[in-house]
């Protein structure tokens, strides 16, 4: 589908179209950070947000879901939760755009996950393109996420007075006809997107010292490298590396009950691979017991496993877990010792 | 998605429900089920998969099938109270409701065993799991050629299934041999760990043998061990891991081995993937 132009001017009145009749999250300000949640007014999104606590992972993967709700008793029912409502997810970046890539294989693999691929299918995603990485944290570039082709029903990008707007889907064609402001882009327009285009790719430079296609044979050849034990020294397991991380979907399931103790939900809540009780089984065996198999597993799932899993990279480089390591533990520091390599 | 596709992906957390129909205690901690589902059909494992059992207000525990697929009209289960699932279950009797999803896991290739010698060597709660593969090598006897068992616990009043144990041990066509670490006064048997049984092993032709091994993490390093010394193939030992399981189907990522689900590629591995699993065992 060729691609079209909408006015900067205009932009408010599409979003407030869009606004008029559907559920639209998109980051907001909150206090020094970015979030994203549910807007009523087109004033409220802060379309140059850099990067949100969060990814829209959320939205399909919410972090305490219902999956089942049972009646307890002699005669136990249950009846299976797959809640999913329509909403437009207005302002996603690239990189929160090829997280979905490996979500979407993780849940569509036989058994596929209706709760997951519901909500997925009811999200429409308004993607928001980058002219500069979020700060020194980002490291989309080495993991190929910071230009997505595919993945977004559209992608606006800002070249000043306009919107260049790339239709991924036929749905993304069917909500342009909503706003109605669209014009075709004539051949100065790609120009312009090209001349961004030039100017992005100068923006964002690599950051680890090797192409990352290199990552599975590089941690292959770590797996016992002391380089594990020391990043481990420093590493509380305290999780909230897995928690920010838009590609991170391990969970633990956990049933409530009513006060009425006659019924309950089972939910499935987010589970952090770094807490030692994940792998315990009875018996008190615990299989990564040790701080640095713990993170080397992250690491290794990243960069290895669950590329070899589901052709995807485990990692988009969007800097989140570094970002929040209260000890300041960056993967591009951990890439790069690795590989022998002094860090910057 | 089609309709079954819907059907059975709605199914991922849903639990179908059945009825115990038996219950007994085996030792002090181990209880035993039999189970019928409220459906009416089987259960439909192969020999070494497990169900996620489902207690309703309490949670899920992923436990092995304990009894063979050749015994359609229900299936069993040997549980061990060790939390608050397993607990919940050892309050229960004849006529209790359960929830159930699966069967899961690969299970064992009883098609590749066929013809061939069989050792299965079950360490402690190992053999509630090994039960439910050599019931079917027993039941389809002609299938298969010399039948040994080794069975290993930690003391006499912790081994499982007895009225099993003595028609193996009565059975002129498998070869039974048990043993305890800490006998009591009225032991009259081996003593010593389960790998001391592998003196007792005769006439396996153990190039064309395979091996089955199930028992608790520590034991899988020294049973493969004696496996490999006396010449079965890694190919050909097959173990069935424990990890951590919480949806049983390959999502919530604990029971995960570098690029394996052990609840969807496993709990059955051959040596040879394990070895190169590296944290399997
Ligand atoms: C493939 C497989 C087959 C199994 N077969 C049997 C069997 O035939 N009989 C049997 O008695 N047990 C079996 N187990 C172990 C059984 O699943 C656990 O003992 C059970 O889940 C504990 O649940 P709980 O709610 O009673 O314990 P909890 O109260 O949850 O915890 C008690 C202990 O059990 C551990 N545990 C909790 N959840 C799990 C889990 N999902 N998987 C493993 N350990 C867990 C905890 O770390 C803790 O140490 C099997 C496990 C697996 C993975
Ligand atoms: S956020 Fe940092 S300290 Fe916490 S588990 Fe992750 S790496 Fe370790
Ligand atoms: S591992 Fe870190 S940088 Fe990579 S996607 Fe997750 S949060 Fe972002
Ligand atoms: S038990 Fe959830 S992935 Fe295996």
């Amino acid at each position: 589908m060729l691609p079209k132009i909408i006015e900067r001017d205009d932009l408010r009145a599409f979003v407030e179209a869009l606004l008029a009749d559907n559920v639209v999250v998109a980051p907001i300000r909150k206090g020094e950070k970015y979030v994203f949640s549910e807007v009523e007014t087109f004033d409220e999104i802060a379309l140059d947000y850099n990067i949100s606590l969060l990814s829209p992972k959320k939205f399909f993967y919410p972090q305490i879901e219902t999956v089942l709700k049972f009646k307890i008793g002699d005669r136990p029912e249950s009846q299976a939760i797959t809640e999913a409502s329509p909403v437009i997810i207005f302002g996603i970046h690239p990189c929160d755009i090829a997280a979905t890539w490996l979500l979407d294989e993780v849940f569509k693999e036989d058994p596929a996950d209706p709760n997951y691929l519901e909500k997925r299918k009811k999200a429409v995603l308004i993607g928001l393109n980058c002219a500069q990485p979020c700060d020194e944290f980002s490291f989309c570039r080495d993991m190929g996420s910071y230009n997505v082709e595919e993945g977004f029903d559209l992608m606006l990008t800002d070249l000043g007075e306009k919107y260049f707007v790339e239709i991924g889907s036929k749905l993304g064609e069917e909500i342009l006809v909503e706003g109605a402001h669209f014009r075709d882009a004539t051949s100065g327009d790609l120009k312009d997107r090209q001349a961004y285009q030039e100017k992005k790719e100068t923006n964002f430079v690599k950051r680890i010292p090797y192409d990352t296609k290199f990552l599975p044979e590089i941690l292959e050849e770590s797996y016992d490298s002391l380089v594990w034990d020391a990043i481990a020294k420093r590493c509380f397991s305290c999780g909230s590396c897995n928690i920010v991380c838009p590609t991170c979907y391990c969970f633990n399931v956990t049933d409530e009950v009513a006060a009425s103790a006659a019924e309950g939900e089972r939910k499935r809540v987010w589970d952090s691979c770094q807490l030692a009780e994940f792998t315990e089984v009875a018996g008190g065996e615990v299989f990564r017991e040790e701080r640095s198999s713990r993170l080397r597993h992250r690491f290794f799932r990243k960069g290895k496993w669950l590329l070899e899993r589901y052709g995807k990279l485990g990692c988009v480089g969007c800097g989140r877990c570094d970002r929040n390591c209260l000890v300041k533990i960056n993967s591009v520091e951990v890439y790069t010792q690795l590989a022998g390599e002094p860090v910057q | 998605m089609t309709v079954e596709e819907k059907d059975r992906a709605a199914a991922i957390f849903k639990p179908e429900t059945g009825r115990i129909v038996a219950a007994r205690m085996l030792t002090e901690t181990e209880k035993f089920f039999r189970v019928v589902l409220d459906h009416g059909g089987p259960l439909g494992h192969k020999p070494g998969q497990f169900v996620e059992v489902s207690i309703f207000g309490i949670g899920e525990a992923p436990i092995s099938i304990c009894s063979s697929p050749t015994q359609e009209d229900s299936f069993e289960m040997c549980v061990r109270n060790v939390g608050s699932v397993t607990n919940a279950m050892h309050q229960m009797g004849a006529g209790a409701e359960i929830g159930l999803r699966g069967p899961y896991g690969n299970g064992f290739d009883m098609e590749a065993m066929k013809g061939r010698d069989v050792l299965f060597v079950a360490g402690g709660l190992g053999m509630a799991p090994a039960r439910g593969v050599i019931k079917y090598v027993l039941d389809k006897r002609h299938d298969f050629n010399i039948v040994t068992i080794l069975y290993g616990a930690k003391n006499p009043s912790e081994l499982l299934f007895k009225e099993d144990l003595e028609e193996w041990q009565a059975r002129p066509d498998c070869d039974f041999h048990v043993t305890v670490d800490r006998p009591d006064d009225s032991w009259k048997g081996n003593t010593g760990v389960i790998t001391t049984l592998f003196r007792n092993i005769s006439n396996i032709d153990a190039r064309n043998a395979w091996a089955v091994v199930v028992g608790p993490p520590v034991m899988y390093k020294y049973v493969i061990l004696e496996a490999l010394s006396i010449g079965i193939p890694e190919s050909r030992i097959l173990c069935s891991l424990e990890r951590r399981m919480k949806c049983g189907v390959g999502k919530c990522g604990h029971c995960q081995i570098s690029n394996v689900y052990v609840c969807k590629e496993g709990p059955v591995f051959t040596y040879s993937q394990i070895k190169r699993l590296r944290e399997g065992i």
